[in-house]
């Protein structure tokens, strides 16, 4: 299975046809493929709280959105969940890779991952963890799920899901 | 002229197209003024004013009036190259620069001493920037709006702020009537 076609498969099949980007090495891969296809516009953003004005902005319009990003970012993004996509009651999916977790190579990336899935608790938000690459048939429930309750829904995408690094 | 003045001054051009105005005593200011379906307001979230105003603008062909500050651009500068690189034709960007954070007491921003924020948006790519002074703002935003072209405008004013009330509108229903106006 190419996990990357996958996931932009199932992005596009829920009518997902608007996804920003802030990139990780474990998401070049899905980056790439979502950035050659045509039924799915990508504008990649400097910051992650941008890409959720972003995400607004294009569901308010009339388009479903998504966000591609890094839990290193959910620092950065706490304040913009809680007062707009929240406030507003705006669905947003974000498919986050999970740095930190097994197989992870970098040891200071293990220091957001230990507070990643006790902040999106906090918020209340959603929070899928993919772990093996079968854990991916969830992705199509989930975006249905998001658009279902107008809520952001965090899918946490760690090394193993990703196939490692190679060499770890 | 304040702010307020200048909302005051350009209503009757804002009342007939989709706005995202920027968190605070701006959206407080036009809420009094004009409220209208077409009126995006923030209360919270600062700096992200030019980033739902470019999602909208991207994903839909009406044109897209973004009431945004220096200090809410300065905020979230990484929005100008992004601004830069995918501006629509149908999105022009209002920073109403008076130099000063606004709705937190007036405190300078960089803008009042020697940051250029229209050189800032022409180095990350922004073709059309125009500055503007206070009294032109409703002409040249008639002029950006006629243009076809994507627009950024810096609108040099006084610091100040008009004393309005909080707007107590469920955000939900900011959003619910804004989406209505969008597609209708
Ligand atoms: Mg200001």
């Amino acid at each position: 299975m190419n996990i990357d076609k996958r996931i932009a498969d199932d992005l596009a099949a829920n009518d997902i046809s608007f996804v920003t980007t802030v990139p990780c090495k474990q998401l070049a891969g899905v980056i790439e493929e979502i950035d050659h296809r045509t039924d799915i516009f990508h504008i990649p953003s400097n910051k992650e709280d941008e890409g959720m004005g972003l995400c607004a902005g294009a569901w308010m319009g009339g388009k479903r959105p998504a966000i591609i990003m890094q839990n290193t970012a959910i620092g950065v993004t706490i304040n913009t969940l809680a007062t707009l996509i929240q406030y507003y009651r705006m669905p947003l999916p974000m498919i986050i890779s999970y740095r930190g977790e097994l197989r992870e190579p970098v040891a200071c990336q293990v220091e957001m991952a230990v507070h990643t899935k006790a902040l999106l608790a906090q918020l209340n938000i959603p929070t899928y963890h993919f772990h093996w690459q079968k854990d991916v048939e969830e992705f199509d429930n989930i975006l249905k799920y998001t658009f279902m309750c107008n809520k952001p829904v965090a899918i946490l995408t760690d090394a193993n899901f990703w196939g490692g690094y190679g060499d770890q | 002229m304040i702010r307020s003045e200048i909302l005051q001054d350009i209503a009757p051009i804002l009342r007939d197209h989709l706005v995202v105005c920027n968190i605070g005593i701006p959206s407080q200011e036009l809420h009094a003024i004009d409220d209208q379906p077409t009126n995006f307001y923030m209360l919270g979230t600062m700096g992200l004013a030019s980033s739902i105003g470019l999602g909208l603008a991207l994903a839909q062909p009406k044109p897209v009036i973004v009431i945004d500050g220096d200090g809410s651009i300065l905020t979230n500068l990484g929005t100008l190259p992004t601004i830069g690189n995918n501006c629509p034709d149908n999105y022009v960007l209002m920073i109403i620069d008076n130099g000063s954070y606004g709705s937190t007491g007036d405190q300078p921003t960089y803008t009042s001493m020697k940051t250029d924020l229209a050189a800032m948006a022409r180095a990350a790519g922004c073709e059309t920037v125009v500055e503007v002074q206070d009294v032109d703002t409703g002409p040249a935003l008639q002029a950006a709006l006629g243009s076809g072209k994507g627009t950024v405008m810096i609108v040099k004013c006084d610091s100040g702020n008009a004393k309005m009330p909080v707007i107590t509108m469920d955000p939900v229903v900011i959003r619910d009537r804004f989406m209505k106006a969008v597609a209708g």
